[in-house]
């Protein structure tokens, strides 16, 4: 409730400090100042794409275009040089669909049947494999990494759209089979023993019960999903080939190359397109995305 | 919402006992858990098994079988680039961490003052979160640009004397690594704290203002003991991204200037896939393995094997 009516009833006599003005004036202050230091990347990158190369030459990162331009996104879209080819983040843009789609139903798929079998179906090793599930979510990537690319090698799929795709939904799985454990733990046990009583299988249960009964938790799976697939580079640059190098490995390619002049705008503006799926998730999905990454941010 | 049309015709009857049904049920068990055991056995145990053995053995460009002992972890914690990554990640570990956390808990302790527009501020506080931290270092190199970023602006107002060239000295550039990171995870820590205060119970905060104790002290001496479990939380996440970190300084400075920012996960990238020394970086990355075992092995223990299975 409004302060400063508290404020005004307490008057300044008493020793009782718990709703000055001047807290409150300093808690605004705070936050303020903290918006802005969030906010000034996102507005630094928003007004540089918008301006020409000899503008951000003179001119600092601050200022508002002089001269407002949409060139740089069109060149950033179609035509930036990433390497050799110059197709723009474009290309990036849908290597990244064409990977994140199979990924997320894949690992969605693999990972809600494997929570509900360790919480329903307990079977023998299904403790000792809980735990390496739950290890594994801590373990640095760098470690698997070599030995993967034997694996794949060995069945000749490395460097394929099929490699990336198992490689997102085998280090997908430690997280989202803990976030859908801990979801059909927390269902009572009396619907699944009335499903069994009715003769209904394993599978019958998962898909005609659980599945349906499972959408807000399928919701949260799948903000992360997309937000974790889309800025992932290390296993796009890895695992996914040349070709099909996702929107994030072509960004960095395009902004880190070391030949020819750096055109600041059109990095930019390449920037914010790699940004834009995972932000309008986020801005779509509000107070889903923060259950989300409570629920399971261990990727990152 | 569907509640299953099965849950109809419930009256307790007990038949699921014989030992053939039992059978066929573990079966199908077996059969759900079956991709993701193949996926645990394949790429989590065999690949770490198998990256521990590389790293005893004489592999450079390629992998090869001759075992040579710990030859490759003495080369290791000999090479001057090793060491230096491991004082990074701890000094970048330990700002990142602090950081985060105490920047994390103060926006959540201001935003949990029934201040207004507290959605807009959330909001704002946590966007960077959704991005990628290729996106993050790449921005952050943009405003550090020592020739067209925040230099030039000081420069511009006549503050010559401000330096803003951290990127390009060797001593600095970490640190704009540690601000770019705090900028991103700070406001998942924001997040999680926030809902542990909101969990905090209202009789408490009554209690102590009829008993006349300043807020700050019952944030010092009863809130944070409350939240315990809370920054534990979140001081595991940010410790994974810690470990992990790689693309982020691939991002910012891309490991230099020189070597000035190499962490561990470049290191281990770079000695894989572009300097051909399979051996030194197996063992390195078989070092972050052992380290963060050990780390977080009590960790998972104590949350999740320790306590009783609940609802059974």
């Amino acid at each position: 409730m409004p302060s400063s009516v508290a404020f005004a009833m307490e008057g300044p006599a008493g020793r009782k400090p718990q709703h000055l003005s001047p807290a409150r004036i300093g808690i605004y202050a705070f936050l303020v100042i903290a918006a802005l230091f969030f906010l000034l990347p996102l507005y630094v990158m928003i007004v540089t794409s918008l301006k020409s190369m000899p503008e951000i030459r003179q001119g600092n990162i601050f200022a508002f275009p002089q001269v407002w331009t949409g060139e740089a996104w069109v060149q950033a879209w179609s035509t930036a040089c990433t390497g050799l080819e110059c197709g723009g983040i474009s290309v990036g843009f849908w290597n990244s669909v064409k990977i994140l789609i199979p990924s997320m139903i894949l690992s969605i798929f693999i990972s809600s049947l494997t929570g509900y079998a360790l919480s329903f179906w307990r079977v023998r090793g299904a403790n000792v494999l809980f735990a390496v599930l739950l290890l594994g979510a801590f373990i640095p990537y760098q470690v698997f990494i070599y030995p993967l690319v034997l694996i794949y090698r060995g069945v000749g799929i490395y460097s394929t759209l099929p490699c990336i795709i198992i490689t997102h939904t085998v280090f997908g799985l430690p997280v989202l089979t803990l976030l859908f454990r801990n979801y059909y733990s927390s269902l009572p046990m009396e619907l699944f023993k009335a499903a069994r009583v009715d003769g209904a299988g394993l599978w019958q249960i998962f898909f005609r019960l659980m599945i349906p009964m499972s959408i807000p938790i399928l919701v949260v799976a799948a903000i992360l999903q997309v937000t974790g697939i889309w800025n992932d580079f290390l296993f796009g640059v890895v695992f996914a080939g040349r070709e099909n190098f996702p929107m994030t490995v072509q960004l960095n390619n395009i902004v880190n190359s070391t030949q020819g002049e750096k055109l600041y705008n059109v990095n930019m503006a390449a920037t914010i397109l790699t940004a834009l799926v995972p932000l309008i998730v986020y801005f779509g999905s509000g107070r889903w995305f923060v259950r989300g990454i409570t629920a399971g941010a261990v990727k990152g | 919402m569907s509640t299953p049309e099965t849950a109809a015709g419930t009256i307790a009857g007990t038949g699921a006992g014989t030992t053939a049904t039992r059978k066929k049920r573990h079966l199908s068990a077996y059969v759900a858990l079956f991709p993701a055991f193949i996926i645990v056995l394949l790429a989590y145990v065999v690949t770490v098994i198998w990256n521990i053995w590389i790293s005893f053995t004489d592999s450079k460009v390629l992998p090869v079988n001759i075992f040579v002992g710990t030859k490759q972890y003495e080369r290791l914690f000999t090479t001057a680039r090793w060491i230096l990554s491991l004082q990074n990640v701890v000094l970048f570990g330990i700002l990142f961490i602090a950081g985060c956390l105490i920047l994390g808990f103060l926006l959540a302790v201001a935003l949990d003052q029934k201040v207004r527009f507290e959605n807009t501020f959330r909001t704002i506080f946590l966007y960077p979160f959704a991005m990628s931290f290729i996106v993050t270092g790449l921005v952050w190199q943009w405003i550090m640009n020592p020739t067209l970023g925040l230099q030039k602006v000081a420069d511009s107002i006549g503050f010559t004397w401000i330096r803003f060239d951290w990127i390009v000295q060797s001593n600095l550039a970490l640190y704009v690594i540690v601000l770019a990171g705090i900028w991103q995870s700070s406001g998942l820590v924001m997040a999680i704290m926030l809902a542990g205060l909101r969990g905090v119970d209202r009789e408490l905060w009554k209690a102590t203002r009829i008993d006349g104790i300043p807020a700050w002290r019952v944030y010092l001496h009863i809130v944070i003991p409350i939240l315990r479990p809370t920054i534990i939380t979140a001081s595991v996440l940010l410790a994974i991204a810690v470990v992990r970190v790689y693309e982020l300084v691939l991002a910012t400075t891309g490991g230099g200037p020189g070597i000035s920012t190499e962490v561990p996960g470049k290191f281990i990238m770079d000695y894989l896939f572009g300097r051909g020394n399979i051996g030194l970086a197996t063992g390195a990355s078989t070092v972050m393995f052992i380290t963060v075992v050990i780390l977080v092995t009590p960790w998972l223990y104590y949350e999740y094997f320790r306590e009783k299975p609940r609802g059974n």
